[in-house]
């Protein structure tokens, strides 16, 4: 364990935790602790929005992905900035002049229907915690580098950080913390962009001279019967096997075993490439490339690029590039990328991962279509366009984000924080293909989890820039999941004990349920944490926007633009967007893949479902409030919307 | 800390104006958001070529998209700040 990022780290979180307890002293009342007493500047409120906003998914999840996948990870970037659009041009104004504390009390504020108090309640507490698994997730990704310590402590340490924050102040601690959080997190991310662009490219990567450069071996080899003959006689053919369309080659040298990747050169000669692999023992024990698994032993971080515009060796080395330089380069046709992928499979009673590199071209890597295949089949292409939709629409619809509207004093001052929160957003968005690129070309992607990318990248400037940088992706996660749980412990207190069930409580017992409810969810987020390990965090946030999207925007958009709206139709459509974004991604592919089924066998056949579950919301609002209009004469007022 | 007295949200004038400019601007970038994924199914190749400075179009498109929705924001909120203005001033003459 490092000196430095262990002070950092303990630094960042008295800082917060200070903060908290100095506006504990302040917020005693209901109105203090969910709204920030509706005083907060707009500018604080627009940096404090994205520092909600950019999230683990964004910091972590983003530059991992892109780190891996190229320009589909950047589609995230663009459509969660996209998203700001419906947030200020539809959302923003009559959010704050309907409502009073939470998404429900807008939502209600026509018709006072104790239906949908509990729906919309029930919506943002689902959501919070669809969006609060990624978070954990994402604390658990940083404190193992960081701290040494496992997964779950990251998790469980985030819950008590964060349930000590809410618990203490509220609204107005997490909105401090978001704000502090938020402007830090883009400094020093422009801070690593450019000692990126001041690297440069080269093909032989040693992350300034920390880590050598490791070169992968190629061995000529010829084939006859079945049986590979390496050209290099101290070599020995001891077996091979196809998986997942990919041919693999054991070879023994000096006794030891190690897997290889046959491919073939142009001219047709059979080439075996080396691999890094990884065989989990059934007692337990691993062993890595040949030997066993230790902290002195482990997976070589991977990435870099083999050609650079049609020139390798020493001659390919750019020297400082400049940000349009940067993507024009590795964007070439004739660069090439080492890209990698993992092939599992069983042998006897060991489990294989064998890692794999291919090269891709530059055009290739920056646009679309190494993870979301856009030249696929129509499934592979409903599946893209269904997460752009729920991307667009799934930022108006987030709790955490809807209830910062009731922070600032009045409808202009949501909307000019909505335009500070794309400034800062769509500024930091632009950071993260560089960032991500960036970590695609240094040698910095840890094969097991691309969500480290980032941080690996800053740790190859040095110990400081790692320290800082991981230690603001913490408070990242600290303040967004601070900013998630007020969320739904608002819906919990507020809509559903004082509202709902009519228990009229005081302004003193509001808060005090709150902050139970504060400690229960965290609590759940903790678990959901442990559970979740090991998946992109980007992509569950995206499972998080559909949800958002289909449970709450269609309500939100009819209640402003359609007058026949009813009670009735909004709860239907909160219900049907719910039961549909969750059940179609409960039966998806990736949810096949991590109960250990084939993910062919899935029902829905794509992962994404809000190009289906939310026009299945807009139709049950439209039928069920066409169904159930009222007499003319008891027409409810008109929302002031 | 910057804090503000909370104002009373009353009656606001111009809301009429700024929803009917709020949708007119979000079709608007709606239609731009369509174009880049509709351009990535019919045409994903398109996306590969040499669009600004030796740029492919799929990065250029990509940052166009960011910057354009922030210089729609400043336009949308210079309006909206001219019309509150507008109407502010026409209320306090007609108190007059």
């Amino acid at each position: 364990m490092e000196v430095m990022p262990v002070v950092l780290f303990a630094t960042f979180v008295g800082l917060v935790l200070g903060l908290s307890f100095y506006f504990a002293s302040q917020a005693k009342s209901a109105a203090g602790y969910y709204a920030a007493g509706g005083s907060i500047h707009w500018f604080v409120n627009g940096i404090a929005f994205a520092g909600d906003y950019l999230s683990a998914a964004s910091f972590l999840g983003i530059c991992g992905m892109i780190a891996t996948c190229g320009y589909d990870g950047f589609l995230y970037s663009i459509g969660y900035l996209a998203g700001w659009i419906v947030a200020l041009f539809v959302v923003a104004e009559p959010m704050k002049r309907l409502g009073k504390y939470t998404f429900t009390d807008a939502l209600d504020a026509k018709f006072n229907s104790k239906g949908i108090q509990l729906a919309a309640a029930l919506s943002t507490i689902i959501v919070s915690l669809f969006y609060l698994i990624p978070q954990m997730v994402g604390a658990g990704v940083l404190i193992t580098p960081l701290l040494g310590l496992p997964h779950y402590v990251g998790v469980i340490l985030v819950g008590i950080v964060v349930i000590t924050i809410v618990a203490s102040a509220g609204m107005t601690s997490t909105t401090y913390v978001q704000f502090l959080k938020g402007g830090l997190l883009i400094i020093f991310s422009t801070a690593l962009v450019i000692a990126t662009l001041n690297r440069g490219f080269t093909t032989t990567p040693d992350q300034g001279g920390k880590v050598p450069f490791y070169k992968y071996a190629t061995i000529e080899a010829t084939e006859s019967d079945g049986t590979i003959k390496p050209a290099d006689a101290a070599w020995q053919f001891a077996g091979a096997r196809e998986e997942s369309g990919t041919s693999l080659v054991k070879l023994v040298n000096n006794g030891k075993t190690s897997w290889w990747h046959k491919a073939k050169s142009e001219n047709g000669q059979i080439l075996l490439h080396e691999t890094q692999y990884m065989i989990k023992k059934a007692d337990g024990s691993s062993i890595i490339n040949g030997s066993p698994a230790s902290s002195e032993n482990a997976l070589r971080q991977i990435g870099n690029l083999e050609v650079i515009k049609g020139k390798t060796g020493p001659e390919a080395s750019t020297g400082a590039v400049g940000p349009i330089e940067f993507l024009a380069n590795l964007g070439h046709p004739d660069t090439r990328v080492k890209s990698w992928k993992a092939v599992k499979f069983s042998e006897d009673t060991d489990s294989v991962t064998v890692f794999v590199s291919s090269l891709v071209p530059g055009n290739r890597i920056l646009r679309p279509g190494l993870k979301f295949k856009v030249e696929g089949t129509w499934l592979q292409k409903l599946d893209f366009v269904s997460l752009m939709l729920a991307l667009f629409l799934g930022t108006a619809s987030l709790p955490h984000i809807l209830i910062r509207y009731y922070t600032v004093p009045s409808p202009a001052a949501a909307r000019k924080s909505t335009i500070v929160a794309i400034a800062a957003i769509g500024a930091f968005y632009i950071l993260t293909l560089y960032m991500g690129l960036g970590a695609m070309t240094n040698g910095t992607i840890n094969l097991l989890d691309d969500n480290m990318s980032a941080p690996l990248l800053a740790k190859s400037f040095g110990t400081f820039l790692f320290s800082a940088i991981s230690a603001i992706a913490f408070a990242t996660v600290l303040g967004t999941v601070s900013g998630l749980i007020v969320a739904a412990s608002g819906a919990v207190a507020h809509d559903l004990m004082d509202r709902y069930l009519g228990l009229n409580l005081t302004e003193h017992r509001k808060v005090r349920a709150g902050k139970i409810s504060a400690v229960v969810i965290g609590i759940i987020s903790i678990v959901l944490g442990i559970i979740f390990k090991g998946m992109n965090v980007s992509f569950l946030v995206g499972w998080a926007f559909s949800v958002a999207a289909s449970a709450n925007l269609p309500s939100i958009i009819m209640l402003l633009f359609w007058k026949r709206t009813t009670a009735s139709g909004i709860i239907a459509s909160i219900i049907a967007g719910v039961f549909s974004a969750m059940t179609m991604i409960l039966l998806s592919p990736s949810m096949f893949k991590l109960y250990g089924l084939d993910p062919a066998n899935a029902p829905f056949p794509i992962d994404n479902p809000g190009i289906f579950s939310i026009p299945i919301s807009f139709a049950a609002l439209i039928i069920v409030s066409l169904m159930t209009q009222p007499d003319q004469g008891k027409m409810p007022e008109a929302a002031t919307a | 800390m910057l804090h503000k007295p909370a104002e009373q949200s009353g009656k606001d004038p111009a809301a009429k104006f700024k929803t009917a400019l709020g949708v007119k601007m979000f079709i608007g970038y709606a239609l731009f958001y369509a174009g880049f994924i509709g351009i990535n199914l019919i045409s994903p190749l398109m996306m590969e070529k040499e669009a600004f400075m030796g740029m492919n179009l799929a990065v250029t498109y990509g940052f166009g998209l960011i910057v354009f929705a922030l210089i729609l924001a400043v336009i949308y909120n210079q309006l909206c700040n001219n019309k509150e203005a507008e109407l502010a001033g026409s209320d306090e003459t007609k108190a007059e």
